[in-house]
């Protein structure tokens, strides 16, 4: 059987959906919650969506569009260009050399995976971020996002499932 | 000639993609270590970059935004009904307070008007506000900005000051048709020059991401004292003499003196942005202001 043009354009839409997912991440991780000092802290829920896909769909995570949603947050969020880019290259090519061992594993596991790839991913951020402002920044705030978003992975992790299921099930 | 021309390029070009294909993270890698790079050195061309997408981003982010505030005025507002009371009796204290000050305020200005008159002292010039939205704040540690929604076509330069409630809480760096991004006092990158208003002593109120900024700069005998006001000085010809920055929180040898914007940042929702109409606020992007 071929498959026709609307086939193939349900398709391709289908097959963008982690894209479009994780740069609706990327505006949400933007809104403004009126708490004191939650900005510093709001959780990267770029980071469980890269992490999610990558496990899950490497083939529509790429590097190249784990970098274009980097550079996006690096231009939205107003911070040095390049940092987010990097930060999340980094993290796709971390997990997709280790990806057989979490896709066999338990949510427990992934769970702890995570905590490991976002400890990586705040370090680097710190150190990026160190080196431009040629200053030894406090690691601090860093840490206690990273914890937020480890926190946030079970809920994400979640709607991220139910994402997966209703557009890429085939 | 043509056939074999394009031949040899798919010769050539294939490996070439094979290569990329494989070194494709550290490709990417180094693409992201040349951006940091170009944006320290090209930082006008990648500021208008960024201007471009926070526009094109903008109405999303304006939408988005409006529930998220919705709702946590509905959970302020919950917990306001609950200490109305004590607000109420506060509220009225302060009211009486205020009545008083509004007296000595008017019969001072009705004395300055008049001793002006005496003097011929040219008025200052007026000042416009441009009112705009906060719509986004960037969830990074590392980072203190907001997004608003005004820009280019309503008035809004680079380099204007941005005021909430009480005093200054930034400047705007960046300018789009119709968002721009004000850089908060506790950014790392701010300097602002400062004057203690009731000492006279100058410094230079830098940002360190934390909640609070610190004062750099200052003789080591000055005397700062918990309490006192931290105001602009005028020095540099960004913002005029006078407007409120914050209260000095903490002043010792080790620490250091530390500076309480007089806005809360993390609750700004409305901003106002000031031209000063200033002589020589052409903002020029000289190392010392980013």
């Amino acid at each position: 059987m071929t498959t026709t043009f609307w086939q193939r354009l349900d398709k391709a839409g289908r097959n963008l959906a982690p894209f479009a997912v994780t740069v609706m991440l990327v505006l949400v991780g933007l809104i403004r919650l009126p708490a004191p000092s939650y900005a510093p802290i709001a959780p990267d829920l770029t980071l469980i969506s890269v992490y999610y896909w990558t496990i899950h769909r490497p083939d529509l995570m790429r590097p190249r569009v784990a970098f274009l949603i980097g550079l996006l947050q690096d231009l939205l969020i107003g911070g040095p260009l390049g940092v987010n880019a990097l930060m999340l290259v980094v993290t796709q090519w971390a997990v997709v050399n280790q990806r057989r061992l979490f896709l066999a594993s338990t949510f427990l596991l992934l769970w702890i995976g995570f905590a490991l790839v976002m400890i990586g991913a705040a370090f680097l951020e710190w150190l990026a971020f160190s080196a431009l402002n040629a200053t030894i920044l406090p690691l601090k705030p860093a840490l206690f996002q990273g914890l937020l978003t480890v926190a946030m992975f079970p809920a994400l992790g979640w709607l991220l499932i139910r994402v997966h299921r209703a557009f890429l099930n085939e | 000639m043509k056939p074999r021309s394009s031949g040899s390029v798919v010769r050539l070009a294939a490996p070439l993609r094979a290569l990329a294909q494989r070194f494709s993270f550290l490709l990417l890698v180094l693409a992201s270590i040349a951006l940091m790079m170009v944006g320290k050195i090209e930082s006008v061309s990648v500021d208008t970059a960024r201007a471009r997408v926070t526009d094109a981003f903008s109405p999303i982010l304006d939408a988005i935004s409006r529930p998220a505030a919705t709702a946590a005025r509905v959970i302020e507002s919950a917990v306001e009904v609950q200490n109305a009371f004590e607000e109420n009796q506060r509220l009225k204290a302060e009211n009486a307070r205020l009545l008083q000050w509004r007296q000595a305020a008017l019969r001072l200005e009705a004395e300055n008007a008049s001793l002006r008159t005496l003097l011929r002292a040219t008025p200052e010039p007026a000042v416009n506000f441009i009112t705009a939205r906060v719509i986004a704040t960037p969830g990074s540690s590392f980072v203190r900005t907001l997004v608003v929604t005004a820009g280019r076509r309503d008035g809004v330069k680079k380099g204007q000051a941005a005021l909430a409630g009480a005093g200054l809480i930034g400047r705007v760096i960046e300018v789009g048709e119709w968002s721009s991004r004000v850089l908060l006092l506790t950014d790392i990158s701010a300097r602002v020059p400062v004057v203690l208003e009731s000492s006279r002593q100058r410094a230079v109120l830098a940002g360190d991401n934390s909640d609070q900024a610190k004062l750099l700069y200052l003789p080591p005998d000055s005397p700062v004292q918990v309490g006192d006001r931290v105001v602009t000085s005028g020095h540099g010809g960004l913002f005029p003499p006078g407007l409120l920055v914050g209260v000095v929180t903490s002043a010792s040898e080790r620490g250091g003196v530390r500076v309480l914007p007089s806005a809360d940042l993390s609750r700004v929702e409305h901003l106002r942005l000031v031209d000063f109409g200033l002589p020589g606020t052409e903002f020029d992007s000289s190392p010392e202001w980013k």
